[in-house]
C-alpha cells in the first residue's frame, strides 16, 4: 500500500509536468521532512520552481512600481508580476494560506496566466487545509503513506505527441464523477486533461481504457461524497442509454468499444483509492460536504479598519495604508544631512526607511458554542429548541457577526454536529435530524466546547460557551458510568475553562432549579439561568441579555 | 498573454443565469445579478464570458472613467486628446482582499513621494464606470468595503475625501457578485441592491454534465474551430442585446400590469419598493428581448422568481426555499 500511494504520487507529478497549465496543480499533504525534499528536488530536476510567498504584495503579484528604486532614482520604474516568469509555482505551508491571496490565485488561473502549482499543505487538523477556491482547481491531491522507496528516484519522462480523445472517455469520466457524488464539473475536466497527460506519457495515440483509469484514480478518490453502491449490470447499462447516437460504421470507435470494459472496473479502482477517513464518514452516512464552512474570511488582518493605533515602519504594499504625516515626520530630521549628499535633488528626500504605516486594532468576531445536554427523555424537545436557538441568532448574525457552533452530549460522549459557521444554509443541512437520549457525559462536553472553543481563538474569533443542560453529570471523561467521577470529571473540566479566559453561560433547562449546576456556574465564573421550559424565542433572548450584560 | 474566455453562447444549460445576464445587458439600470451556487458550476466562466459577447462602447481615450463625451471626464485625468474611440465594456476583477485605497481610489503615494505631486490614482471603482463590476466569493467580502459599494452603487458617484484631495466621479456600473452559500450569508442590505438573483446548480442530467464537458474539452484542444461555430452564436445574442435596447423605451407598460407587479410585491412582504421597480424594469427589458411590444403577465411570472426571492424577509423556522415561496405567491396572485 504504502508503496502503491508513492507510486501513484510520482505519476501525479510526472503529469503535472506534462500539463501543468490544464492540470493548474497538485497538492502534497505532508509534513516537512527529508521525504517531502525528495519530491521536490526530484521535480526540481525536470521543471524550474518558484516559491511564492504568501505575504507577497499586488505589486509583486500582478506586477506594479519598484518603489525602492523609485524613491532612490526618482523616476517610476515598472515591474512585471510573479508569473511573468515561468516555472512551476511552490506554495508553501498552503494551509495558511490567506484567502485574499487564494482568491487571487484563482483568477490568475482561470485566465490561465499561472504555470502550475505544487502546493504543501502541512495541516494536522481537520479544518487546516489550503483554501477550497484553490483546491478545487488542483486536479491532485498526494498524500504518500509511510516512507519513500528507495526504488522511487525518477521523475523524468519523454513526451510524445497529443492523443486522439474518443468521446467514450468524456461519457465515462462525467458518468464516473457522478457515481462518486463529485458535483464539481471541474474535476471531470480535470481527469481528462490528466488521462490525456498519460497518454502522452505512455506514448498511446488513442486515449486508451489505462489512460482513463489512472485518470480517475489520481483526481477523483480526495474528492467523493458518496461510494456507488449500484449494481455493476446496471451502470454499463446506463452508459448504453446515454450514449444512443453512437455511429457503429464508425471503425475506430467500435473497436475500441471492444476494450472498454464496463465501468464497475473503473469503479472498483477508484474506490480502492478512497482516503481512509474518508470512508469511515461514508460508512457512518453522514452527509459529507467536504466544503463545510472553513471559516475563511474570518480571520483579522488589522490593518484596514477598527480604532487607530499609533503607526510603525514597513514596507509599502497595495493591503496596507501609508501615514503620511508621520512618514513626513520620519524623514524630516534627515533632510538636511540628505541634501548634503545629494546636492542636485530638489523637493523632500524620502527613503523606504521613513515611510509609516496605519494600523488598527479591531474587536474580532463573537463565536456561541452551544453545548447541549441530548441526554435523558427530554433530550429531543431540548435538542429542538437548541436548534431553534441557533437558527434565530444565525438569521440576526447579519447584524452583530456572530457565529454558531453546536455540540452535543449524550450516551458515552459529546460530538461536534455543527462545526463553527454563519451560513444559515449549512446549518438547516446539518441540523436536520438531531439523535438524543442515553447517559450525561457532562465533562466530555465541556472538554469538547474547550477544544473547539481554543481552536477558534486561533482563528481570531472570540469564543463564549453556552451550556445548556438539566441534570447532573453521570458519565465520566473515559466513559464509565460512575456518578462520582462523573462529577469530578466535569468540575476539573470548568476550571480549565476557567483559567482558559473563555466566557461561558449556564443554562438550567430542568423543571426546578439545581443547586449543582449553580455550583458548575461558580466554578465556570459564568452567569447561571435557570430556564425552565425554555423555547428558541427566550433561548435567544437569554442568551443575548446574558452576554450583553 | 490574455486567453480569450470560453464563448457565452457555448456555456450549456444555466438558462437563469444567461438570461438574468443578458436582461441587465439590455438595461443596465436593473442593478446587478447575484449568482449563488457550489463551486465549479460555472459562475465566473459566465462572467468572463460575459465581458467578450457585451457590445463595444464609445468612450474618450484614456479616460480613466470611460467617459462618453470629453465633457464628462474629470480634470484631475489631465487628458491630452478629446477624441472618442470604441473600447471593450470593462468588466472588473474585484479580489477579495481589495483595500479601501484599490477600490474608491488614493493619492498617488508614488507620485506623491517621488515627483512631491498630489495626484488622484483611480480605482477599481473608476474603472468600472459604465460597465460590471465582478465580485467572486461577494459573500466573504469585508464589511467596510461591503459598506463602500452599498453607497456608491446606490448614488452611482464615487467620492473621495482623503489625505488632502477631494474628488468625485461618475461610478455606474452593473454589480455582479457570485458565492457558496454555506459559507456564509449577505446581509439583506446588499442583497436588497443587486437586481436579480439566481441559484445555479451542477446538472444532475448526465448527458447535460457530458456536454458540458465536451464542449471544454473541445474549447482546450481545437480552439480556433471551436471559436469560429461560438463567436457566431455570441454575435447573435449581441445583436439581439442591441435590439432590445432600442426597443426598450418602446415596450407598453399598461396600468393593470403595474397593478399586478405592486400586488404581487405586497403579496409576499418584500420590503422597500426596489422589487417591484426591478420586477418591472426587468420584465420589460425580457419583453424587448422577446421582440414584443407590450409587457404581459407571462413576462412577470418568468421574471418574479429571480427578481423577488432574495428581498424576502428571511424566516429561519421556514423549511421551504423562498424561491418556492415567491412561485406560489405567483401562482395564487397572477394565476397559474
Amino acid at each position: 500500500m504504502s508503496e502503491q500511494s508513492w507510486h501513484m504520487a510520482a505519476l501525479a507529478l510526472k503529469l503535472l509536468a506534462i500539463d501543468p497549465k490544464g492540470l493548474s496543480g497538485a497538492i502534497i499533504k505532508m509534513r516537512a521532512s527529508p521525504d517531502r525534499e525528495a519530491i521536490i528536488s526530484n521535480f526540481a530536476a525536470n521543471l524550474p520552481l518558484r516559491k511564492i510567498p504568501l505575504t507577497i504584495s499586488d505589486d509583486q503579484l500582478l506586477g506594479g512600481i519598484d518603489l525602492t528604486t523609485a524613491l532612490t532614482t526618482s523616476q517610476i520604474i515598472r515591474k512585471g508580476g510573479f508569473f511573468e516568469k515561468t516555472g512551476m509555482t511552490i506554495i508553501p505551508m498552503a494551509e495558511r494560506c490567506p484567502s485574499e491571496l487564494a482568491a487571487k490565485l484563482a483568477i490568475l488561473i482561470d485566465k490561465s496566466q499561472t504555470h502550475g502549482f505544487l502546493a504543501l499543505d502541512e495541516g494536522v487538523e481537520d479544518d487546516e487545509h489550503l483554501s477550497l477556491a484553490l483546491a478545487d482547481r488542483f486536479a491532485f491531491y498526494i498524500e504518500p503513506i509511510g516512507r519513500c522507496p528507495q526504488s522511487w528516484v525518477d521523475i523524468k519522462f519523454e513526451e510524445t505527441s497529443p492523443p486522439v480523445t474518443l468521446s467514450e472517455a468524456i461519457v465515462q469520466l462525467t458518468i464516473l464523477a457522478a457515481k462518486f457524488g463529485i458535483f464539481s464539473l471541474r474535476a471531470p475536466t480535470l481527469a481528462l486533461c490528466a488521462a490525456r497527460a498519460h497518454a502522452k506519457l505512455t506514448g498511446h495515440a488513442i486515449l486508451s481504457q489505462k489512460d482513463i483509469e489512472v485518470a480517475a484514480t489520481l483526481v477523483y478518490p480526495q474528492r467523493a461524497t458518496v461510494i456507488p453502491q449500484e449494481e455493476p449490470e446496471q451502470a454499463a447499462k446506463s452508459e448504453e442509454e446515454v450514449n444512443p447516437e453512437r455511429d457503429p460504421s464508425n471503425e475506430v470507435e467500435s473497436k475500441d468499444q471492444q476494450i472498454l470494459p464496463d465501468g464497475s472496473m473503473l469503479i472498483e479502482s477508484v474506490k480502492a483509492m478512497l482516503p481512509p477517513s474518508l470512508i469511515d464518514k461514508l460508512i457512518h452516512n453522514e452527509k459529507t460536504q467536504k466544503s463545510s464552512g472553513t471559516g475563511a474570511g474570518q480571520v483579522r488582518s488589522g490593518n484596514r479598519k477598527g480604532r487607530p493605533v499609533p503607526s510603525r515602519s514597513g514596507r509599502i504594499n497595495s493591503s496596507v495604508r501609508v501615514d503620511l504625516i508621520a512618514t513626513l515626520r520620519a524623514a524630516a530630521p534627515w533632510q538636511p544631512l540628505r541634501q548634503k549628499q545629494q546636492p542636485n535633488r530638489a523637493g523632500l528626500l524620502i527613503r523606504t526607511s521613513d515611510i509609516r504605516l496605519k494600523r488598527y486594532a479591531e474587536q474580532s468576531d463573537r463565536l456561541l458554542i452551544f453545548c447541549v445536554d441530548a441526554s435523558g427523555s427530554a433530550a429531543v424537545s431540548r435538542l429542538g429548541e437548541a436548534k431553534g436557538a441557533v437558527e434565530l441568532l444565525l438569521a440576526e448574525a447579519y447584524a452583530s457577526r456572530d457565529h454558531v457552533a453546536l455540540i452535543a452530549f449524550r450516551g458515552t460522549e459529546a460530538e461536534v454536529l455543527l462545526p463553527p459557521t454563519r451560513s444559515l444554509v449549512q446549518t438547516k443541512r446539518r441540523l436536520s435530524a438531531l439523535p438524543g437520549g442515553g447517559g450525561t457525559p457532562l465533562a466530555s462536553g465541556l472538554q469538547n466546547s474547550l477544544i473547539l472553543a481554543q481552536k477558534s481563538q486561533a482563528k481570531g474569533l472570540t469564543p463564549t460557551i453556552i451550556l445548556m443542560t438539566d441534570g447532573r453529570a453521570n458519565i465520566a471523561l473515559d466513559g464509565s458510568p460512575n456518578r462520582l467521577q462523573a462529577g469530578i470529571d466535569a468540575e476539573k473540566m470548568a476550571r480549565v475553562l476557567r483559567s482558559s479566559r473563555i466566557t461561558s453561560l449556564v443554562i438550567d433547562m430542568s423543571n426546578r432549579p439545581q443547586p449543582a449546576l449553580q455550583e458548575l456556574g461558580n466554578i465556570l465564573g459564568a452567569p447561571y439561568v435557570p430556564l425552565p421550559r425554555a423555547n428558541a424565542e427566550r433561548l435567544t433572548a437569554a442568551v443575548t441579555s446574558a452576554l450583553v450584560s | 498573454m490574455i486567453k480569450t474566455p470560453f464563448p457565452f453562447s457555448a456555456i450549456v444549460g444555466q438558462k437563469d443565469m444567461k438570461q438574468a445576464m443578458i436582461l441587465t445587458a439590455i438595461d443596465p439600470g436593473i442593478g446587478g445579478v447575484l449568482v449563488f451556487g457550489d463551486r465549479g458550476t460555472g459562475k465566473s466562466t459566465a462572467v468572463r464570458a460575459l465581458a467578450a459577447l457585451l457590445p463595444p462602447i464609445k468612450a474618450v481615450l484614456g479616460c480613466p472613467i470611460n467617459a462618453a463625451a470629453p465633457s464628462e471626464c474629470p480634470d484631475w485625468a489631465n487628458l491630452e486628446t478629446s477624441k472618442t474611440g470604441n473600447k471593450p465594456t470593462p468588466v472588473i476583477d474585484l479580489p477579495l482582499g481589495a483595500t479601501e485605497d484599490r477600490v474608491i481610489g488614493a493619492l498617488d503615494i508614488e507620485r506623491a513621494l517621488t515627483r512631491g505631486e498630489k495626484a488622484f490614482e483611480p480605482g477599481l471603482l473608476a474603472r468600472a464606470n459604465r460597465g460590471y463590476l465582478y465580485i467572486d466569493e461577494v459573500n466573504l467580502l469585508e464589511d467596510h468595503i461591503v459598506d463602500l459599494l452599498l453607497d456608491v452603487a446606490q448614488s452611482g458617484e464615487n467620492v473621495v475625501e482623503r489625505e488632502g484631495l477631494s474628488i468625485r466621479h461618475a461610478a455606474r456600473f452593473v454589480l455582479v457578485g457570485s458565492g457558496n452559500p454555506e459559507e456564509g450569508e449577505l446581509r439583506p442590505q446588499l442583497l436588497d441592491r443587486f437586481g436579480l438573483s439566481v441559484e445555479v446548480r451542477s446538472p444532475n442530467d448526465v448527458s447535460e454534465r457530458i456536454e458540458v464537458i465536451k464542449r471544454r474539452d473541445a474549447f482546450e484542444t481545437d480552439f480556433d474551430n471551436f471559436l469560429k461555430i461560438y463567436s457566431k452564436k455570441d454575435a447573435k445574442i449581441r445583436s439581439a442585446i442591441l435590439k432590445a435596447r432600442k426597443a426598450l423605451p418602446k415596450i407598453q407598460t399598461s396600468d393593470a400590469i403595474l397593478h399586478d407587479c405592486a400586488e404581487l410585491c405586497i403579496a409576499l412582504g418584500s420590503d422597500g419598493l426596489r422589487g417591484e421597480l426591478t420586477l418591472l424594469r426587468a420584465a420589460r427589458a425580457l419583453a424587448a428581448y422577446q421582440k414584443e411590444e407590450a409587457l404581459t403577465r407571462k413576462h412577470l411570472k418568468a421574471i418574479a422568481p429571480i427578481a423577488l426571492s432574495h428581498r424576502l424577509r428571511r424566516d429561519p423556522l421556514d423549511e421551504a426555499g423562498s424561491a418556492i415561496r415567491v412561485a406560489r405567491t405567483v401562482e395564487s396572485v397572477l394565476g397559474v
